[in-house]
């Protein structure tokens, strides 16, 4: 930030609650995040429910001819995107454990959840 | 008749209400984010592995694929490409797509 609030990062959170491919939101909302980090503001990603699947190893799209892009959360690291958040509870419901997933995650319970939607200036839901 | 699911089980009613009108001998295809219900393992593994016992259910391999779940598909869950969709389709007597 150049003007205005210059240098006050503020924390965003992008709430992902979709699996991959049905539909557009999580791709758009991995497209809001690189976009975001660009103004290098405090980011951090949860993944709740079926947004967990976003994140699982071994996609392969060459039958749908859409674009795989699960291998762009390993990039997000390289925005100082280092803050991904996984329910447990969404994980355990659908068999998967922390080790099935393309990317390190810290994988919390409803409660620390919540704790960190408490804490964010800004969320944004996808 | 052939029935299509493609809502997560997870987030959607779609597949319960499926399996509870689906009539014994019918299919059921699995399809885009359907497909996830093929999966073992899960909190809704028990109610397919109960359905596989009257009906048949099929995945579409290109869906399972693009979402990871190929090593994840639970034994009695055929796949099935786009060929074998058509094939499904031309083989019963109407297709219903719960949505």
């Amino acid at each position: 930030m150049t003007e205005g609030n210059a240098g006050v990062a503020k924390k965003f959170l992008y709430v992902n609650r979709r699996a991959p491919y049905g539909s557009i939101y999580a791709l758009e909302s991995l497209e809001v995040v690189l976009i975001g980090a660009a103004f290098e503001q405090d980011v951090s990603l949860a993944f709740l429910g079926d947004g967990v699947y976003q994140l699982t190893k071994g996609q392969d799209t060459k039958g749908l001819e859409v674009k795989n892009f699960s291998p762009t959360f390993r990039a997000l690291e390289d925005y100082d995107v280092t803050k991904l958040y996984v329910e447990k509870e969404a994980l355990e419901a659908r068999g998967l454990r922390a080790a099935d997933l393309v990317v390190p995650v810290e994988v919390v319970g409803a409660e620390r959840m919540a704790e960190i939607m408490e804490a964010q200036d800004v969320i944004l839901s996808f | 008749m052939l029935h299509t699911v493609n809502k997560s089980p997870f987030e959607h009613r779609a597949l319960e209400t499926c399996l509870k009108f689906a009539r014994q001998g019918s299919a059921v295809l699995l399809i885009e984010d359907g497909v996830y219900a093929a999966a073992k393992d899960t909190a809704v593994s028990r109610q397919v592995q109960e359905a596989l016992k009257t009906v048949s259910i099929y995945a579409l391999k290109p869906d399972v694929e693009a979402r990871g779940m190929q090593n994840r598909v639970m034994d009695g869950v055929r796949l099935v490409d786009y060929g074998g969709f058509v094939d499904l389709v031309a083989e019963h007597n109407a297709v219903q797509s719960w949505l």
